[in-house]
């Protein structure tokens, strides 16, 4: 009983969000909603049992990726109210769209029995270990059968982090920026003087 | 009780607000990246759904891809916006035919 309420608090919480998120008049607000989504979410993998993935979403998107948008939304000074001129013109086409695109979906699910789809590994072999947590059955997983995919992500994330600084950064004048090659080539003797200056006598620099 | 049909309808439902986000905030490309996060996050609902019901870890294994892919997309796609707005000093949609395709 608690389960099917909270499934449907979660669920209507989702929904309404992700429909604040893209009806919201400020851009922040958007932001905002969209991290609402993805408790929300992050809730409903919950109540599923996938814990792992639960965690993860509310750190990566809610922690990285939601945090990241804030900071462009606010860094940004755009006027906002004049890019929202076209709402109201493309609302009937959006909304034709997507509707056509729901009723499909949902007769996609009606159906999704009718034919001989078959659904999971049919061995067994990635199914959730005995008496082993969540995260204990996906890592027994992840680092033997999916190793190399697990290792060709963090490539991708490795590429995507080196494209965002090289796209973003930028050399700036009037600056004085430190030149590595110009510090290592720096030697004390070329750089210090030992002298011993006779009493009286001034110091020839 | 609870069943599949239920999460891949909240799923679908949360697939096409993120289609509806990007037909409505067309000028808006913050917003248009923001309801690519929405699909994503339809397509990791399903996939854990799936992966719960039907006792197969697998869908969990590719929830982790997709989440990499829109950690990865969503910095790529701001950071391509910043120099955009350097540059122009806009971030509307519909000015962007600088490479005439």
């Amino acid at each position: 009983m608690i389960q099917v309420l909270a499934f449907y608090l979660f669920a209507a919480l989702t929904i309404a969000s992700a429909t604040l998120v893209i009806m919201a008049r400020n851009p922040v607000h958007s932001v905002l909603w969209l991290i609402v989504a993805f408790f929300n979410a992050a809730g409903l993998m919950v109540l599923v049992g996938a814990e792992f993935i639960a965690m993860l979403l509310v750190i990566v998107y809610v922690g990285a990726v939601a945090v990241l948008f804030l900071f462009v939304v606010m860094m940004l000074d755009i006027d906002f109210a004049e890019l929202r001129a076209g709402f109201v013109k493309n609302f009937p086409l959006g909304m034709l769209i997507a509707v056509v695109l729901a009723a499909e979906l949902v007769l996609g699910i009606g159906a999704y029995r009718a034919g001989s789809l078959e659904l999971g590994t049919p061995d067994g072999s990635a199914a959730p270990l005995l008496g082993k947590s969540n995260i204990e059955s996906i890592g027994a997983l992840l680092y033997t059968k999916y190793l190399f995919l697990f290792e060709s992500a963090g490539i991708i994330l490795l590429v995507a982090m080196i494209g965002a600084i090289v796209l973003t950064h930028r050399e700036r004048k009037g600056t004085r920026p430190q030149i590595i090659s110009k510090q290592v080539r720096r030697r004390p003797e070329d750089a210090t003087v030992n002298v011993k200056p006779e009493v009286g006598q001034g110091v020839q620099l | 009780m609870i069943g599949i049909e239920h999460y891949v309808v909240v799923s679908s439902i949360l697939f096409v607000l993120g289609v509806l986000g990007i037909f409505l905030n067309r000028k808006n490309v913050i917003v248009i990246l923001m309801a690519i996060e929405l699909i994503l996050l339809a397509v990791n609902i399903n996939l854990v759904a799936f992966s719960a019901f039907l006792g197969d870890l697998t869908g969990q294994i590719f929830a982790m891809f997709v989440l990499t892919v829109a950690a990865g997309e969503a910095a790529i796609g701001l950071a391509i916006l910043v120099i955009y707005f350097r540059g122009r000093g806009t971030i509307a949609v519909d000015d962007v035919n600088r490479m005439k395709g």
